[in-house]
Formats: C-alpha cells, sequence, structure tokens
C-alpha cells in the first residue's frame, strides 16, 4: 500500500502541535484556533506536502506562519494580550510540587517570541538547529543566537547559579532526556 | 569555566523546556480537532467526483 495518504499522519502529530503553538501564543484557546487552522491548512494543502520529508516540521511551519498572520491582527483588536494571560495564569491552581515549574512557564513567557519559538524547537521538540531554521526563515545562526539570549535571558530571571538552584530534575524529566536528548544533536 | 556552567545552565534551561512542552503534550486534546478531521473526511468523500473545492 503505498498510496498512503499523508493525511492520516496528521492525528499523530497534534499533541505536539498543540504544544508548539500554546508556547507561542501563550493562551490555549488561541493556541487551539490556531491548530484548527493548521489542520484545515494541511488538509486542503496536502499536495504541498513532500512524502518522505518530516511532517511535523512541516506542519509547525504552518502553525508559526498562521501565528505571525493573526497576531497582526490580534495586535489590533486586544491592547493588552499579556494581562489576559496574566490573569489566565493566576486561576490556574497550582500543582503539588510544580511551583518552581509555574515559575519557570512564567520566565520563559516573558520571552520574546523569536526565542521562544526556537527554545521550543531546539529545546524541548529535539529539532536541529538547522531544520529550526529552515522552519523559522532564518540563518542558522541567527537560530544559535536567539536560543542562546533566550537561555541566558531565563538564567537571569531565575536567579541561577553554577550549583543548579533550580532543583527541577526528576526522575521523568531526566528520562525526558534520555529519550530525546542527545539522538537528536 | 564560563563556558562550562554557561553549559550547565543550558542544559538546565532545557530540561525545564522539555519538562514544560512534555506537560502540555500530555493534555487531552479537545474532541473540536477529531471532529474537524471527521469532517474534512466527509467532506473530501462527498467531493471526490466533482473534485471542486
Amino acid at each position: 500500500m503505498k498510496n498512503a495518504d499523508p493525511r492520516d499522519e496528521l492525528v499523530e502529530h497534534l499533541p505536539a502541535l498543540r504544544a508548539f503553538a500554546m508556547s507561542l501564543t501563550r493562551n490555549n484557546s488561541t493556541a487551539d484556533d490556531m491548530v484548527q487552522d493548521t489542520i484545515v491548512k494541511a488538509w486542503t494543502n496536502i499536495d504541498k506536502f513532500d512524502p518522505g520529508t518530516n511532517m511535523r516540521a512541516w506542519l509547525f511551519t504552518i502553525l508559526r506562519n498562521t501565528y505571525y498572520s493573526s497576531r497582526r491582527k490580534l495586535k489590533r483588536e486586544v491592547a493588552d494580550v499579556d494581562g489576559v494571560f496574566t490573569a489566565g495564569l493566576a486561576e490556574k491552581p497550582a500543582h503539588d510540587g510544580h511551583l518552581q515549574m509555574a515559575d519557570f512557564r512564567k520566565a520563559f513567557d516573558t520571552l520574546p517570541v523569536e526565542q521562544r519559538e526556537v527554545l521550543i524547537l531546539v529545546g524541548a521538540s529535539g529539532f536541529s538547529y538547522e531544520e529550526a531554521a529552515e522552519m523559522c526563515g532564518v540563518a542558522v545562526g541567527t537560530v544559535k543566537s536567539r536560543a542562546n539570549r533566550g537561555r541566558a535571558r531565563l538564567t537571569e530571571i531565575l536567579s541561577l547559579d553554577d550549583d543548579g538552584a533550580m532543583e527541577l530534575t526528576d526522575s521523568a524529566t531526566m528520562a525526558v532526556v534520555a529519550n530525546n536528548g542527545p539522538g537528536s544533536l | 569555566m564560563t563556558d562550562k556552567s554557561s553549559d550547565k545552565r543550558a542544559v538546565q534551561i532545557d530540561e525545564n523546556l522539555k519538562r514544560v512542552y512534555q506537560e502540555a503534550l500530555q493534555e487531552e486534546l479537545p474532541d473540536r480537532f477529531m471532529d474537524l478531521l471527521n469532517q474534512l473526511k466527509a467532506k473530501d468523500s462527498n467531493t471526490t467526483e466533482g473534485g471542486a473545492e
């Protein structure tokens, strides 16, 4: 069966797509709207997808294009996007033992979107700098410097010291790192 | 020395990024996405003959 429809594969990427959307928008309902738009665009433009290439990268690229064009519109309509988001954060119940994680997330959300996206692509979802550069339409060096600036800023906000004051690593995190880390570099 | 400690911090930051991302990945998907995919599929099978869209 070589004529498998690549669209059948879409569903597998939805959780990742949504996670990426949330890191860009910092707002669940906006993220979901973007995922919805991306699904429709991907579905109707599936002929532009080259089977054998990375579908996740393709979908992420569509999503980020969607994000940047909707952001321009949104900025005109909603003046205080960040304020709305902050209010949303405060309503969320804190998970036990995840206060520091909430701090991390809050700090992450203060970064410029250009830094957030490369950190998610490279730092969290295991794309190479080269892949991220292609997805963002910028040079590899730009991706690297955005990632470095983002990490430096997070370090500064969270006042990390050399001893690893932020003790967030637990076995689950280590497992994730072990699974996703070295192989993808 | 500086390189080493900033490497270490970068690793720490990335571990936390992965953790935030994993949490988002594990969130339950809203039904609307599966509904949408089913609608798109249904629409396609209805319009196959015409190919118009």
